[in-house]
Protein backbone atom coordinates (compact mmCIF):
# COMPACT_ATOMS: atom_id res chain seq x y z
CA UNK A 1 0.00 0.00 0.00
CA UNK A 2 3.41 2.11 0.09
CA UNK A 3 2.20 4.22 -2.98
CA UNK A 4 2.10 7.46 -4.33
CA UNK A 5 1.67 10.05 -1.54
CA UNK A 6 2.83 11.62 1.28
CA UNK A 7 5.46 9.42 3.41
CA UNK A 8 4.23 8.17 6.71
CA UNK A 9 6.81 9.65 8.93
CA UNK A 10 5.28 13.11 8.74
CA UNK A 11 1.99 11.81 10.40
CA UNK A 12 1.22 11.14 13.97
CA UNK A 13 1.56 7.62 14.86
CA UNK A 14 -1.64 7.93 16.60
CA UNK A 15 -3.60 9.30 13.40
CA UNK A 16 -2.55 6.80 11.21
CA UNK A 17 -3.51 3.94 14.29
CA UNK A 18 -7.05 5.54 14.10
CA UNK A 19 -7.49 5.81 10.66
CA UNK A 20 -6.04 1.63 10.11
CA UNK A 21 -8.68 0.89 13.14
CA UNK A 22 -12.03 2.70 11.38
CA UNK A 23 -11.49 1.45 8.22
CA UNK A 24 -10.72 -2.24 9.37
CA UNK A 25 -13.94 -1.84 11.52
CA UNK A 26 -15.75 -0.18 8.08
CA UNK A 27 -14.54 -3.88 6.46
CA UNK A 28 -15.77 -5.98 9.12
CA UNK A 29 -18.91 -4.08 9.45
CA UNK A 30 -19.26 -4.47 5.77
CA UNK A 31 -18.40 -8.31 5.14
CA UNK A 32 -20.71 -8.98 8.56
CA UNK A 33 -23.38 -6.88 6.47
CA UNK A 34 -23.54 -9.01 3.28
CA UNK A 35 -23.58 -11.68 5.44
CA UNK A 36 -26.02 -11.90 7.46
CA UNK A 37 -29.35 -13.36 7.05
CA UNK A 38 -31.61 -11.16 9.05
CA UNK A 39 -32.66 -7.67 6.80
CA UNK A 40 -32.77 -5.49 10.08
CA UNK A 41 -29.07 -7.01 11.46
CA UNK A 42 -28.06 -6.34 8.17
CA UNK A 43 -28.98 -2.91 8.41
CA UNK A 44 -27.79 -2.27 11.53
CA UNK A 45 -24.31 -3.53 10.55
CA UNK A 46 -24.29 -1.36 7.56
CA UNK A 47 -25.10 1.59 9.31
CA UNK A 48 -21.88 0.85 11.59
CA UNK A 49 -19.91 0.80 8.47
CA UNK A 50 -21.30 4.27 7.06
CA UNK A 51 -20.31 5.96 10.95
CA UNK A 52 -16.37 3.90 10.76
CA UNK A 53 -16.75 6.31 6.94
CA UNK A 54 -17.87 9.11 8.65
CA UNK A 55 -14.84 9.06 11.17
CA UNK A 56 -12.48 8.77 8.00
CA UNK A 57 -13.67 11.44 6.42
CA UNK A 58 -12.91 13.85 9.21
CA UNK A 59 -9.76 12.13 9.36
CA UNK A 60 -9.70 13.10 5.78
CA UNK A 61 -10.68 17.16 6.33
CA UNK A 62 -13.67 16.69 5.15
CA UNK A 63 -15.34 17.38 8.74
CA UNK A 64 -18.65 18.62 7.42
CA UNK A 65 -19.18 15.47 4.81
CA UNK A 66 -18.71 13.53 8.11
CA UNK A 67 -21.41 15.38 9.62
CA UNK A 68 -23.78 14.96 6.95
CA UNK A 69 -22.72 11.40 6.61
CA UNK A 70 -23.86 10.64 10.02
CA UNK A 71 -27.43 13.06 9.57
CA UNK A 72 -28.41 12.20 6.24
CA UNK A 73 -26.75 8.34 5.35
CA UNK A 74 -27.02 6.85 8.83
CA UNK A 75 -29.49 9.18 10.20
CA UNK A 76 -32.04 9.07 7.38
CA UNK A 77 -31.60 6.81 4.68
CA UNK A 78 -31.04 3.18 6.74
CA UNK A 79 -34.18 5.05 9.32
CA UNK A 80 -36.24 4.37 5.97
CA UNK A 81 -34.52 0.93 5.34
CA UNK A 82 -35.24 0.16 8.22
CA UNK A 83 -38.85 1.27 8.17
CA UNK A 84 -39.73 -0.29 5.17
CA UNK A 85 -38.07 -3.73 6.50
CA UNK A 86 -40.26 -3.54 9.60
CA UNK A 87 -42.95 -2.21 7.54
CA UNK A 88 -43.22 -5.40 5.12
CA UNK A 89 -42.49 -7.82 8.06
CA UNK A 90 -38.79 -9.00 6.67
CA UNK A 91 -37.13 -8.40 9.80
CA UNK A 92 -36.93 -11.58 11.33
CA UNK A 93 -35.26 -13.38 7.81
CA UNK A 94 -37.37 -17.07 8.69
CA UNK A 95 -37.16 -19.43 6.22
CA UNK A 96 -33.82 -20.53 4.52
CA UNK A 97 -31.17 -18.19 3.25
CA UNK A 98 -31.46 -15.96 0.35
CA UNK A 99 -28.18 -16.61 -0.86
CA UNK A 100 -27.24 -17.55 -4.13
CA UNK A 101 -25.74 -21.38 -4.53
CA UNK A 102 -22.29 -22.16 -4.98
CA UNK A 103 -21.93 -21.29 -8.36
CA UNK A 104 -22.99 -17.97 -7.97
CA UNK A 105 -20.74 -17.33 -4.83
CA UNK A 106 -18.25 -18.74 -7.35
CA UNK A 107 -18.13 -16.42 -9.38
CA UNK A 108 -19.47 -13.04 -7.69
CA UNK A 109 -16.05 -14.29 -6.06
CA UNK A 110 -14.28 -14.61 -8.98
CA UNK A 111 -15.82 -11.14 -9.98
CA UNK A 112 -14.40 -9.66 -6.95
CA UNK A 113 -11.11 -10.50 -7.03
CA UNK A 114 -10.93 -9.41 -11.12
CA UNK A 115 -12.43 -6.08 -9.86
CA UNK A 116 -9.73 -5.35 -6.80
CA UNK A 117 -6.99 -6.65 -9.16
CA UNK A 118 -8.11 -3.66 -11.89
CA UNK A 119 -8.88 -1.07 -8.99
CA UNK A 120 -5.21 -1.70 -7.71
CA UNK A 121 -3.79 -1.57 -10.47
CA UNK A 122 -5.70 1.36 -11.21
CA UNK A 123 -4.28 3.26 -7.59
CA UNK A 124 -0.94 2.49 -9.01
CA UNK A 125 -1.26 5.23 -11.69
CA UNK A 126 0.79 8.24 -11.63
CA UNK A 127 -1.35 11.50 -11.34
CA UNK A 128 0.03 14.63 -13.19
CA UNK A 129 2.37 16.58 -10.16
CA UNK A 130 0.64 20.20 -11.17
CA UNK A 131 -2.31 18.71 -9.53
CA UNK A 132 -0.87 17.58 -6.31
CA UNK A 133 -1.91 20.09 -3.45
CA UNK A 134 1.56 20.84 -1.04
CA UNK A 135 1.01 18.92 1.93
CA UNK A 136 -1.78 19.84 4.73
CA UNK A 137 -3.29 22.72 2.20
CA UNK A 138 -6.74 21.35 3.13
CA UNK A 139 -6.32 21.19 6.55
CA UNK A 140 -4.81 24.62 6.51
CA UNK A 141 -7.94 25.80 4.35
CA UNK A 142 -10.12 24.58 6.72
CA UNK A 143 -8.52 26.43 9.49
CA UNK A 144 -8.54 29.71 8.04
CA UNK A 145 -11.73 30.01 6.39
CA UNK A 146 -13.70 27.15 8.77
CA UNK A 147 -15.23 24.10 7.96
CA UNK A 148 -17.63 24.68 5.47
CA UNK A 149 -16.76 27.75 4.13
CA UNK A 150 -14.33 25.96 1.14
CA UNK A 151 -16.84 23.77 0.08
CA UNK A 152 -19.87 26.14 0.07
CA UNK A 153 -17.99 28.64 -2.40
CA UNK A 154 -17.49 26.16 -4.81
CA UNK A 155 -21.25 24.77 -4.43
CA UNK A 156 -23.07 28.04 -4.81
CA UNK A 157 -20.65 29.66 -7.53
CA UNK A 158 -19.43 26.92 -10.08
CA UNK A 159 -22.38 24.09 -9.19
CA UNK A 160 -25.15 26.58 -8.73
CA UNK A 161 -26.90 25.37 -11.92
CA UNK A 162 -26.75 21.50 -10.59
CA UNK A 163 -27.44 22.72 -7.08
CA UNK A 164 -30.68 23.85 -8.38
CA UNK A 165 -31.34 20.79 -10.75
CA UNK A 166 -30.64 18.93 -7.67
CA UNK A 167 -33.64 20.71 -6.05
CA UNK A 168 -36.15 19.35 -9.08
CA UNK A 169 -34.40 15.80 -8.89
CA UNK A 170 -35.65 15.84 -5.21
CA UNK A 171 -39.50 16.72 -5.86
CA UNK A 172 -39.67 14.28 -8.87
CA UNK A 173 -37.95 11.96 -6.43
CA UNK A 174 -40.93 12.87 -3.49
CA UNK A 175 -44.06 12.65 -6.18
CA UNK A 176 -42.56 9.09 -7.50
CA UNK A 177 -42.53 7.43 -3.99
CA UNK A 178 -45.73 8.88 -3.35
CA UNK A 179 -47.52 7.60 -6.43
CA UNK A 180 -45.70 4.08 -6.41
CA UNK A 181 -46.50 3.93 -3.14
CA UNK A 182 -49.96 5.01 -3.04
CA UNK A 183 -52.40 2.00 -2.09
CA UNK A 184 -54.50 1.29 -5.36
CA UNK A 185 -58.18 1.85 -4.78
CA UNK A 186 -60.29 -0.53 -7.00
CA UNK A 187 -62.64 2.42 -8.05
CA UNK A 188 -59.31 4.05 -9.24
CA UNK A 189 -59.29 1.76 -12.02
CA UNK A 190 -55.38 1.37 -11.05
CA UNK A 191 -54.22 3.19 -13.89
CA UNK A 192 -51.78 5.64 -12.04
CA UNK A 193 -49.23 2.92 -11.18
CA UNK A 194 -48.61 1.02 -13.96
CA UNK B 1 -3.50 8.32 4.01
CA UNK B 2 -4.46 8.35 0.18
CA UNK B 3 -3.31 4.97 -0.42
CA UNK B 4 -4.81 3.48 2.41
CA UNK B 5 -8.64 5.20 2.16
CA UNK B 6 -8.32 4.15 -1.81
CA UNK B 7 -7.67 0.41 -0.52
CA UNK B 8 -10.47 0.70 2.20
CA UNK B 9 -12.43 2.26 -0.99
CA UNK B 10 -12.08 -0.53 -2.99
CA UNK B 11 -12.45 -3.02 -1.04
CA UNK B 12 -15.47 -1.98 0.54
CA UNK B 13 -17.14 -1.62 -3.31
CA UNK B 14 -16.10 -5.19 -3.66
CA UNK B 15 -17.73 -6.25 -0.81
CA UNK B 16 -20.70 -4.44 -2.52
CA UNK B 17 -20.41 -5.86 -5.82
CA UNK B 18 -20.49 -9.44 -4.22
CA UNK B 19 -23.23 -8.50 -2.24
CA UNK B 20 -25.03 -7.80 -5.15
CA UNK B 21 -24.45 -11.11 -6.61
CA UNK B 22 -25.12 -13.67 -3.70
CA UNK B 23 -28.32 -12.02 -1.93
CA UNK B 24 -31.51 -12.47 -3.05
CA UNK B 25 -33.54 -10.62 -0.61
CA UNK B 26 -34.49 -7.13 -2.93
CA UNK B 27 -33.71 -4.89 0.18
CA UNK B 28 -30.30 -6.44 0.95
CA UNK B 29 -29.65 -5.94 -2.45
CA UNK B 30 -30.10 -2.40 -2.54
CA UNK B 31 -28.38 -2.18 0.58
CA UNK B 32 -25.34 -3.06 -1.33
CA UNK B 33 -25.90 -0.89 -3.61
CA UNK B 34 -25.78 2.38 -1.05
CA UNK B 35 -22.38 0.82 0.37
CA UNK B 36 -20.78 0.78 -2.98
CA UNK B 37 -21.99 4.30 -3.53
CA UNK B 38 -20.16 5.00 -0.09
CA UNK B 39 -17.17 3.36 -0.82
CA UNK B 40 -16.80 5.59 -3.74
CA UNK B 41 -17.54 8.80 -1.83
CA UNK B 42 -14.71 7.62 0.40
CA UNK B 43 -12.41 7.78 -2.92
CA UNK B 44 -13.65 11.50 -3.38
CA UNK B 45 -12.74 13.00 -0.04
CA UNK B 46 -9.50 11.43 -0.38
CA UNK B 47 -8.50 12.44 -3.83
CA UNK B 48 -10.15 15.77 -3.08
CA UNK B 49 -7.33 16.16 0.51
CA UNK B 50 -4.48 15.69 -2.26
CA UNK B 51 -5.60 16.81 -5.46
CA UNK B 52 -7.57 19.33 -7.21
CA UNK B 53 -7.34 22.45 -4.71
CA UNK B 54 -11.20 23.83 -4.48
CA UNK B 55 -13.01 21.04 -2.40
CA UNK B 56 -14.45 19.76 -5.81
CA UNK B 57 -14.37 16.32 -4.37
CA UNK B 58 -16.55 17.10 -1.35
CA UNK B 59 -19.26 19.03 -3.55
CA UNK B 60 -19.05 16.14 -5.65
CA UNK B 61 -19.32 13.87 -2.49
CA UNK B 62 -22.75 16.46 -2.06
CA UNK B 63 -24.26 15.83 -4.76
CA UNK B 64 -23.69 11.97 -4.59
CA UNK B 65 -25.76 11.66 -1.06
CA UNK B 66 -28.31 13.77 -2.54
CA UNK B 67 -28.81 11.23 -5.40
CA UNK B 68 -28.58 8.69 -3.13
CA UNK B 69 -31.44 9.64 -0.98
CA UNK B 70 -33.74 10.59 -4.00
CA UNK B 71 -32.69 6.79 -5.53
CA UNK B 72 -33.50 5.40 -1.60
CA UNK B 73 -36.77 7.18 -1.59
CA UNK B 74 -38.31 5.65 -5.35
CA UNK B 75 -36.46 2.48 -4.75
CA UNK B 76 -37.81 1.50 -1.79
CA UNK B 77 -41.56 2.60 -2.86
CA UNK B 78 -40.59 0.46 -5.84
CA UNK B 79 -40.19 -2.52 -3.64
CA UNK B 80 -43.54 -2.02 -1.60
CA UNK B 81 -45.38 -1.45 -4.66
CA UNK B 82 -43.54 -5.21 -5.81
CA UNK B 83 -44.40 -6.54 -2.45
CA UNK B 84 -47.89 -5.43 -2.59
CA UNK B 85 -48.11 -7.31 -6.26
CA UNK B 86 -46.46 -10.64 -5.73
CA UNK B 87 -45.95 -10.90 -1.50
CA UNK B 88 -42.26 -11.42 -1.59
CA UNK B 89 -39.20 -9.32 -1.76
CA UNK B 90 -36.80 -12.67 -3.04
CA UNK B 91 -35.74 -11.52 -6.41
CA UNK B 92 -35.84 -15.75 -7.31
CA UNK B 93 -39.69 -15.26 -7.69
CA UNK B 94 -39.80 -12.02 -9.80
CA UNK B 95 -38.80 -13.58 -12.88
CA UNK B 96 -41.57 -11.89 -15.18
CA UNK B 97 -39.18 -11.06 -17.90
CA UNK B 98 -37.19 -14.30 -17.76
CA UNK B 99 -36.31 -15.88 -20.97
Amino acid sequence: MQATDMPHGTLPLLYTFHFYLFGIIAIVSALLFVTRKSPVAAALWLVNTMFCLAALYVMLDAQFIGAIQVLVYAGAIMVVFLFVIMLLNLGRGEGPSDARGLAWKLAAGAVGVAMLAQIFAFTKAKTPEALTLPQGYVAQQVADEGVITPIAGPLFKDYLLAFEVTSILLLAAIVGAVVLGKQRSESAGGSSAG
Amino acid sequence: MLAEALFFSAVLFVIGVVGVLIRRNAIIVFMCVELMLNAVNLTFIAFAQRYGGRMTGQVFVFFVMTVAAAEAAVGLAIIIALFRHRHTVNLQNINVLKG
